[in-house]
């Protein structure tokens, strides 16, 4: 009869204790705003697991600390507590209904991951191209954005590659994330829903500024995604003419700042990760191996397109990624920028 | 303490004081001659030249306490094996034609130092003497069975081959370590307490952050060591390990280890974290090398000591001793060692590769030479993730072993609980790739990882129903050890219960390499290792010593660290869910995070202040603490039949197991028969 009370009192106070916890932590608004399609199944699936995680912590904190106040050893009690070996229904129980729960979470699982991987065929490509310590994305209307600018409520199809280490593409309000691997293509599926400001971080270590390896994610409606495509590729079209005919330090500069140049060769002498570019131009640069070479265009382009070819005293080879995507017009604009560099 | 030993620890002091300054102005020296030029402002920060006044100061210390003796000898023949190591390669670059010193990378070719550090780990070894039997076996001399240890306590210091020594020797090394790795934490903690780049640069931030991951992993393997080799023996009725040479082997081994593992800080760093995943590592400066070898000498440690355990497990056992009636943290200790013992290979091999990428152009993981960044992954998390079953499994078998003793009641369901932990070591090798879900390996093996991961809640489950269950209509009793058993449960289960929605993968897209991760794994290995080896410490100290720890300074110490360190996983969860990426040095701002670290910070100050509790109760408890020599725990457990601290020889006679280990509440049962 007391037993009966004891597990009455504990059925009431696990019901309790379990709505407490999931009303608590559904009221901190645990995530960030979906603005995604993908993040509606991965929200819900969350909020399926912490309804489970407030049920089993309740479940286990309650007849604990239940235990810790009823059965405590009371002032001067002396003597040992009941003696009960086990209960081999109840083992058996807690071991079958836990396996049943995991099969069907991972039912359930395999299904929200199959929701979040649907296809559109229609996708547009975007190609995405990971760096240390920067993002580039180049479209396929042939230029190349700093900004990731996606249309609302149309499925993308993003093409990453890593021209150096890995990194990882997270954009916290998508909710997905996926590895850039050198040397591979992979493919990250989204359908933004919510227009609106986002950003894109880095989440797999990958070196020395690996904090502030981001980028902007601007999601807008279609007429406008469409006129910034259209508007980009004119621009991009006139400066490549533009700059094989008339090289030019200032989009040079632009390109400096915008193609990952910056991370590491500064303009004001310090040694980065690459040797400075102050006073690089028509300087003799030593080499690793003992000789030297003067810093001519012919160097420099060797230099982007093949950066391991003539490494740099006291640099380490392999650390510079090859550039060799940048057009001539573009390498024409940094060699430009470069000379100014004094 | 006698009265001499402080004189020798006021002589220590003094040692290590001018240790240090000798080797802080040998580095600026040295590192001013090779590099050309003098600054004041920027050498007295220069880190290489810290560390060798670090380790010079080290020696010092040691060699005031003790003399020219054990561990000192050890650490000369460390250094002299390094330099020895160092020069041979150089020499021979230098024979070769080929560039062997350059002032601004750490003088040496990385080749050198790798094999300088490799060479001094031996030389280590034999300095110490944790060879000198089996070289006297190797020239056909004699050597004695069993040694007697000098008695007092400067046979903590030098090769002892009596398991209770070794097992003391892990624990206080253990300590230290912790001690560092937590150190490295508040650093850094203190860097990110608010948003910008305050106080340390980002290399320096990364290699902090990378080294207190493996300088916890490390200590928390010696950890185990320590609680496995003293207890076991003792719970067994074994006079001493299978093995009492590899035993002492084992133990020295990681001392080099751990000293090749912090020489990283003084080459430069690492910037990878704990993973080291390539092609990062491949770039990283040479402190990564000394990671690597740092972790592959330590690898040794744990197998051997793995391989010694279940030797002495499966053949040592007292008269009477079946399977179904070891106490259950030996059937953890065997469960954790049947990991260590078969997949620490895995981490070795797959560190050892990128070593030889880096050293002899072997490009196993470099995709333009045809090799797989993936692999790497593979290889890694094959040890790694059975490894965090190997730090929380003795762990867990520790809260098994105390929940009976201050319940006054059987172990609920003893049987399932037992199996429970071979069932957590047999499922853990088969969940790897749960860390890999957006790695971009297969998609199909995304799932049945899924499931195999989930797998694993189900032994855990019956863990926690049996725990609880044993507390039901016992006499509950709350002394410090039982307080952290508690917690233990407590953070564990958080750790637990924070452990599905990483498992299911499209959850896990979101979570993965956020915060969410790292308070969910700090909830693992707190509650899974800290708590329980704090209680360990607690219920097992007047084993070791014949004193009993200060009870209220123990109850500081858990009051004090319990809510902090809830609070602190609580807010890092929090953090991550919401969009805090992990390894990072700095945050936006926009992300409205500060406050939240702020917060973390002084909850992370507030258990390091706990840890100081704990380690002034033990100094003082030493100097005049209580006296315990009897079974004051009421404990069934063989080692408290006897008088406290344990005997030389454990047993004077070997006992017997004449019925159940936790038949608490069942009158005139006994487990051994003295």
């Amino acid at each position: 009869m007391q037993n009966l009370r004891h597990y009455v009192v504990m059925a009431i106070l696990v019901a309790i204790v379990a709505v407490l916890t999931y009303l608590g932590l559904d009221a901190l608004e645990l995530l960030p705003v979906a603005a995604a399609a993908q993040a509606g199944p991965i929200d819900w699936l969350f909020d399926l697991q912490v309804k489970l995680i407030a049920f089993f912590f309740a479940l286990i904190i309650v007849p604990m600390v239940y235990s810790l106040v009823v059965f405590r050893r009371r002032k001067g009690e002396t003597g040992d507590g009941e003696h009960i070996e086990g209960n081999t229904s109840l083992e058996v129980t807690w071991t079958f209904i836990p396996l049943v729960i995991v099969v069907i979470l991972g039912y359930i699982g395999a299904d929200n991951l199959a929701q979040i991987r649907r296809v559109d065929p229609q996708a547009e490509q975007i190609k995405v191209v990971g760096f240390q310590w920067g993002w580039r994305f180049e479209y396929p209307q042939g230029f190349v954005s700093n900004t990731l600018y996606l249309p609302v409520d149309k499925q993308v199809v993003l093409k990453m590659e890593s021209s150096d280490v890995l990194h990882s593409f997270w954009v916290p309000e998508f909710r997905v994330k996926h590895d850039l691997v050198p040397g591979r293509v992979e493919d990250y599926r989204i359908t933004p829903t919510l227009v609106g400001d986002y950003k894109v971080r880095c989440a797999e270590i990958c070196g020395t500024s690996h904090a502030y390896m981001l980028a902007d994610v601007k999601v807008v409606p279609q007429a406008e995604y469409d006129a910034w495509v259209s508007e980009q590729a004119v621009i991009a079209a006139a400066e490549a003419e533009a700059a094989l005919a008339n090289p030019d330090a200032g989009r040079g500069e632009k390109l400096y700042n915008e193609a990952g140049c910056k991370a590491c060769h500064s303009l004001d002498g310090s040694q980065g990760v690459g040797p400075t570019w102050k006073g690089l131009w028509g300087s003799q640069v030593l080499l690793a191996d003992g000789s030297s070479v003067l810093a001519d265009e012919g160097y420099i382009i060797e230099s982007i397109r093949e950066p391991s070819a003539k490494v740099h005293q006291g640099f380490s080879p392999n650390a510079m990624p090859s550039f060799a995507y940048l057009k001539d017009g573009q390498i024409a604009d940094l060699i430009e920028f470069i000379k100014t560099v004094k | 303490m006698t009265p001499t030993s402080t004189g020798n620890f006021t002589r220590a002091l003094t040692f290590f004081a001018i240790g240090t300054v000798v080797g802080l102005a040998l580095g600026i020296l040295l590192h001013s001659l090779t590099s050309g030029g003098f600054d004041a402002a920027t050498y007295f920060t220069d880190i290489p030249s810290w560390m060798l006044g670090f380790l010079l100061g080290t020696l010092g210390f040691f060699y005031g306490l003790l003399g020219y003796f054990g561990v000192v000898r050890g650490l000369v023949f460390q250094v002299i094996g390094t330099l020895a190591g160092i020069f041979l390669v150089s020499a021979i670059r230098a024979a070769m034609g080929l560039p062997f010193f350059d002032g601004r990378n750490f003088g040496f070719h990385e080749g050198a130092w790798v094999f300088g550090a490799l060479v001094g780990a031996v030389a280590f070894l034999a300095g110490v003497g944790a060879l000198t039997d089996w070289w006297k076996w190797a020239l056909g001399e004699e050597t004695h069975d069993h040694h007697e240890d000098i008695p007092g306590w400067r046979k903590y210091f030098g090769v002892s081959l009596d398991h209770k020594v070794i097992g003391i020797q892990y624990t206080i090394t253990s300590l230290l370590l912790l001690s560092v790795g937590g150190l490295f934490a508040l650093i850094f903690r203190t860097e990110l307490a608010q948003s910008g780049l305050d106080i340390i640069s980002l290399n320096f931030y990364n290699t902090l952050m990378s080294l207190h991951g493996i300088v916890m992993i490390v200590s928390i393997l010696v950890g185990i060591a320590g609680v496995i080799n003293y207890l076991v023996p003792l719970l067994i009725g074994a006079s001493d390990m299978a093995f009492p040479r590899l035993n002492a082997f084992s133990f020295w081994v990681a001392v080099p280890a751990a000293v090749i593992l912090l020489a990283s800080l003084g080459l430069g760093g690492f910037d990878t974290g704990w993973t080291g995943y390539a092609p990062l590592a491949t770039r990283a400066p040479i402190g990564i090398q000394m990671f690597y070898l740092g972790v592959w000498v330590a690898g040794w440690s744990s197998i051997l000591g793995a391989l010694n355990l279940v030797a002495t497990v499966l053949r040592m056992r007292a008269k009477g001793m079946t399977a179904f009636r070891m106490p259950i943290l030996v059937w953890a200790s065997l469960a954790t060692s049947i990991i260590s013992l078969t997949a620490t290979q895995l981490i070795g091999l797959s560190f050892q590769m990128s070593m030889f990428e880096r050293l002899f152009g072997m490009p196993f993981f470099n995709v333009a030479k045809g090799g797989n960044p993936i692999l790497f992954q593979h290889l890694f998390w094959f040890y790694s993730h059975p490894a965090v079953y190997v730090f929380v499994l003795p762990g867990l078998g520790v809260i098994s072993e105390l929940l009976p003793v201050f319940a006054r009641k059987p172990l609920f369901g003893y049987k399932w609980v037992a199996l429970s932990s071979i069932g957590i070591a047999l499922v853990g090798f088969l969940v790897w790739a749960h860390h890999m879900f957006t790695s971009g390996m297969n998609e199909y093996l995304r799932v049945p990882f899924m499931y195999s991961t989930l797998l694993v809640a189900v032994p855990t489950g019956v863990k926690f129903f049996s725990w609880v269950a044993t507390l039901w209509k016992g006499k509950i009793e709350t002394p410090t050890p039982m307080l952290f058993v508690l917690g233990g449960i407590v953070v564990f289960l958080l750790g637990g219960l924070t452990g599905p929605p990483n498992a299911t993968v499209s959850t896990d897209l979101h979570l993965h390499d956020t915060y969410f991760i790292v308070g969910h794994f700090h909830d693992t290995m707190f509650g899974g290792y800290i708590f329980p080896f704090f209680a360990a410490i607690y219920y097992w100290f007047p084993k070791a010593t014949g004193k009993r720890l200060n009870e209220t300074l123990g109850k500081w110490h858990f009051w004090l660290m319990t809510p902090s360190f809830i609070i602190l996983t609580l807010y890092m969860m929090r953090v991550g869910l919401l969009g805090m990426r992990r390894r990072i040095a700095d945050y936006d701002p926009m992300l409205g995070f500060d406050f939240s670290h702020l917060i973390m910070t002084i909850a992370a100050f507030g258990i390091a202040l706990s840890v100081l509790v704990m380690f002034y109760n033990m100094y003082k408890t030493l100097k005049s603490g209580e006296l315990a020599t009897g079974n004051i725990w009421n404990s069934r457990s063989p080692e408290w039949q006897v008088p406290s601290p344990m005997p030389a020889h454990n047993y004077e006679k070997p006992f017997e197991v004449v019925g159940e280990p936790y038949d608490y509440g069942l009158p005139g049962s006994t487990y051994v028969k003295m």
